[in-house]
């Protein structure tokens, strides 16, 4: 190089699209180690790329990328309040619409911000077809508070606020089936999925990207200190909600289920269930714990039979074979 | 043009010509009136923007807030328990330092219920860091909602135009709406320095640790305090365009050597007019309509009751357990001057309760107490109540 | 200063009227000013909507406590406790009835004129709406603003065929009752 490059002279803009592999929220952030939602935030704006702007619920991900004056965000990103980012992403939306902008706007909640408090904002949205792609990460509890129950808490799942004691087995509910719910507005696209498959949330954002109109997934997200796992197996514990039938990995248009990731083997829940100190209740000696691990387990298997999740025969694509890579007779995950 | 109008379809019109690119609402009434002549507008492309109808107030706030933030010009308008649900949005526009208008028609709150008119909505807010506008006339809610967008723009803070709900909103008078030409020479296309662009990518809305939040929340303080310079400015250079002036801050009437002042927020101000022009008999008295409540505006306020030896406050609001909501904020700000009036503080107009011609002889007659009213809702019939209530 | 107060039932077109009255007399450049006391209720049950037209600005917002003129809207109300109240000693009532003054209220029959708007509204449009031929008769009466300035009012609200068969019920109301009987009443209102 001769001589020094003024920077006024770089179009930042135009370097910023031409990035191979662009990433919306770069990495210094605050948050936890294995976090999964930090992780499945960053795919999902690899995969949906520059010309976005996000709306993005109070909770974790929201304080952990922006302490002022510090941002992790590559992108326009904005954070309101915690119950209306369905209603923000869709003001955002009108408004680049009426500018004649092609950008895209994703919503961004936990699952508190999406199953709880700003479900009725969520569903508003997704009624009037606004083009947003909204995405929650669900890490079954509220993690920003201090792991509190909500409704996306798995049942018999332990929380501050549902304690396992004398009289109660953690929470007495079970998690809500956002994704009928939502899917049940009749969207052009829903969809969920888990951090422990990138290749898979890339292929549902980039599909999402492409509809004009309303698109939700959901991705299950681990949270080591909420679900009392160690921070090295966060992808190792999502992987296991998958293959057990515990968190069916779905597709559906329309309201129909056009897509499912085959479970290849399901595993036994007790394995899920095992490595999370949230359950760790789940395995005393008495009979309410027995029976709790026999209703977890019939969940799990109610998701394979209703959603036809049990693959006939080994699939790249299936609970074991998608993100893998086999070399020397070595399967990574 | 100076038509026959209904005070809401008024609003409905001008804020076409105000050209807002996003409109979000929900019914609720007094409201209602305004939003469905906007939806029919647009229906009938009078006006190009999108009227987006949401599912609450919540919502119809934070959809404003999205799309202003996104760089559009945006209306929104609500009443009431619809104030109070967006109440926390409210909040959040007004710390983001974004520029929204919209128009508070201005009811009752609950419970007990009532879908009249006072002003107990908008005052529940007052701390939300909004510019607050009261409307005496419908002429004057036309005037000042144009105003309010250049105020908002330039100040980067949001303004609520409250206007009386069925007492102004549903009252048909004659009202001047404006040319197209008019409004476009006083408002520019909505450019905002902050706007979000995916070319130019900002983070809005994060997280302010002790260190900062202080020096945030007094840099909104002063803006809104600056903001009366604006507030004064719009409307001097709207008056020079339209040829109509209502006020800046506050608007004085009456005999500038009179001892006993009357002030008020809103509609009740022209029943004082008329009242007081019919009668002289009850001796010289000043009427102050305060038009901008926050900002606050001490230093015209001041002015506006010098010589003053009593101020009586008449107000369709109170803080329970407080009292007068402009009332006492009267006394703090008067309390300085040397010769300070004596303040008397009075709720009257609550629930709908019709302020009639005869409320100036009451208010005046008050004067006369030996000491004056800490706080009374003037116009309550106490025998209605049972004696422990009184 | 002439204030009108306008009694009727949820679904009578009891605002309208009450925005026609004050729209006529706005076009004709006096000042007008139209409101209702809008309740919850819902149709059939009463309401009331509030009229002034003056030479001059009007600036107070108060309810008419004292009207020179009722126009009552359904003959039943004037059984309601307070729907005559504050009428001024020399006000007029205007009622539509299909039967006298007299056979209503004894009483009130030297100032009341009935008229029979409710069947005319029938034979006109075709709808059982009374407002319009009452505020025709009661134009015709007061000679407070002429029947042309109804006309015109009518016009930015109606179009095509319903302003054609209200314009006929117009001109046919107003020939049913004395032309400017009650003009001395609104002339000494308006004083």
């Amino acid at each position: 190089m001769t001589d020094k490059t003024d920077s006024k002279d770089i179009d930042i803009a135009r370097l910023r699209e031409h990035q191979p592999r662009f990433q919306g929220i770069t990495s210094g952030h605050r948050a936890c180690l294995g976090c999964g939602e930090a992780l499945a935030a960053r795919l999902v704006t690899e995969a949906a790329g520059p010309d976005v702007a996000i709306a993005n619920a109070t909770g974790c991900l929201e304080i952990f990328t922006t302490p002022w004056p510090e941002s992790s965000w590559r992108v326009p990103w904005m954070h309101s309040l915690f119950e209306n980012t369905g209603a923000i992403a869709a003001g955002m939306e009108a408004a680049f619409k009426m500018q004649g902008k092609s950008t895209k706007v994703l919503a961004f909640a936990g699952d508190g911000g999406t199953f709880d408090i700003g479900f009725q904002a969520l569903s508003g949205m997704i009624e009037r077809g606004h083009n947003v792609l909204y995405v929650c990460f669900d890490n079954e509890a509220y993690m920003n508070t201090g792991i509190q129950r909500s409704s996306s808490t798995p049942h018999a799942a332990m929380t501050t606020t549902s304690p396992p004691g004398k009289a109660r087995m953690g929470k007495r509910h079970l998690k809500k089936d956002i994704i009928s719910i939502v899917a049940a507005h009749h969207i052009p696209y829903a969809a969920t999925a888990s951090v422990a498959y990138p290749s898979d949330i890339r292929k549902k954002v980039r599909r999402a990207m492409d509809i004009e109109g309303p698109t939700f997934l959901v991705i299950h997200s681990p949270c080591p200190l909420g679900w009392g796992h160690e921070a090295d197996i966060s992808i190792e514990v999502a992987r296991l909600a998958v293959q057990t039938g515990l968190m069916p990995v779905i597709e559906l248009e329309r309201g129909e289920v056009t897509g499912v990731m085959p479970v290849r083997e399901p595993r036994p829940v007790l394995d899920y269930l095992r490595p999370q100190g949230r359950f760790r209740h789940l395995f005393a000696d008495n009979p309410k714990a027995r029976e709790e691990l026999e209703h977890i387990q019939a969940l799990a298997d109610h998701n394979i039979e209703v959603y036809n999740l049990r693959g006939e025969i080994a699939d790249r694509m299936d609970s074991e074979g998608a993100d893998t890579v086999r070399r020397g007779g070595m399967r990574w995950a | 043009m100076r038509q026959a109008l209904e005070g809401s379809q008024a609003i409905a019109q001008t804020v076409a010509l105000c050209r807002p690119q996003v409109i979000a609402a929900y019914p609720i009434t007094p409201q209602t009136h305004i939003v469905e002549n906007i939806a029919k507008l647009v229906a009938d492309d009078k006006f190009e923007c999108d009227f987006v109808s949401v599912e609450s107030e919540f919502s119809a706030a934070s959809v404003v807030l999205g799309a202003a933030a996104a760089g559009s010009r945006t209306y929104t308008a609500s009443a009431s328990q619809g104030i109070l649900l967006m109440s926390e949005v409210l909040y959040n526009i007004a710390g983001l330092r974004i520029p929204v208008v919209m128009t508070c028609a201005n009811r009752a709150l609950s419970a007990p219920l009532s879908i009249w008119n006072d002003q107990q909505d908008s005052m529940a807010v007052r701390d939300a860091g909004w510019i607050q506008l009261y409307c005496a006339d419908n002429q004057e809610a036309v005037d000042t909602t144009i105003q309010a967008y250049r105020i908002a723009e330039r100040t980067e803070l949001p303004v609520m135009v409250c206007m009386d709900g069925f007492t102004l909103t549903h009252t048909l008078e004659p009202i001047d709406i404006p040319e197209q030409a008019q409004v476009d020479e006083f408002l520019p296309p909505y450019t905002f320095s902050r706007a979000l662009d995916s070319r130019n990518p900002i983070t809005v809305g994060t997280l302010v640790s002790p260190d900062y939040y202080p020096e945030a929340r007094h840099a909104h303080h002063q803006a809104l305090l600056n903001a009366q310079d604006e507030i004064i400015r719009a409307h001097e250079d709207w008056s020079a365009i339209s040829g109509r002036s209502c006020c800046g801050l506050l608007r004085t009437e009456g005999d500038a050597d009179a001892k006993i002042g009357i002030l008020t927020l809103g509609s009740v101000f022209g029943t004082l007019y008329e009242a007081r022009a019919a009668h002289p008999e009850l001796g010289p008295v000043r009427l102050i309509k305060l038009r901008a409540f926050r900002p606050f505006p001490v230093a015209a306020i001041q002015e506006a009751c010098a010589g003053l030896t009593d101020l009586v406050v008449l107000e369709r609001a109170l803080s329970p357990g407080g009292g007068g909501i402009v009332g006492n904020e009267m006394r703090a700000a008067l309390a300085e001057l040397p010769d300070a009036p004596r303040v008397h503080s009075y709720a009257v107009g609550l629930g709908g309760r019709d302020v009639p011609l005869d409320i100036y002889a009451r208010a005046l007659a008050a004067v006369d107490a030996p000491t004056p009213e800490r706080f009374a809702v003037l116009d309550a019939e106490l025998e209605k109540l049972p004696a422990a209530d009184r | 200063m002439i204030e009108v107060r306008i009694h009727g039932r949820g679904g009578q077109g009891n605002v309208v009227a009450a925005y026609l009255l004050a729209t006529a007399a706005i076009d004709e450049g006096q000042f007008g000013q139209a409101f209702p006391a809008f309740g919850a209720e819902r149709r059939g049950a009463p309401v009331v909507a509030f009229v002034r037209v003056a030479d001059r600005a009007l600036h107070r917002r108060d309810q008419v406590q004292h009207p020179a003129f009722l126009i009552i809207q359904d003959q039943a109300l004037l059984h309601v406790p307070g729907v005559t109240d504050g009428l001024l000693p020399d006000g007029k009532i205007l009622v539509n009835a299909s039967v006298p003054a007299a056979s209503l209220n004894g009483g009130l029959a030297a100032n009341m004129i009935t008229v029979p708007a409710t069947a005319m509204a029938k034979e006109f449009l075709g709808r059982p709406v009374p407002n319009t031929a009452l505020l025709a008769a009661f134009l015709a009466l007061t000679e407070l603003l002429p029947i042309e300035a109804l006309l015109k009012a009518l016009r930015e609200r109606f179009k095509g065929d319903i302003l054609e068969r209200n314009t006929r019920l117009v001109y046919h109301a107003a020939d049913q009752v004395t032309k400017g009987l009650w003009r001395e009443v609104s002339h000494a209102a308006s004083a």
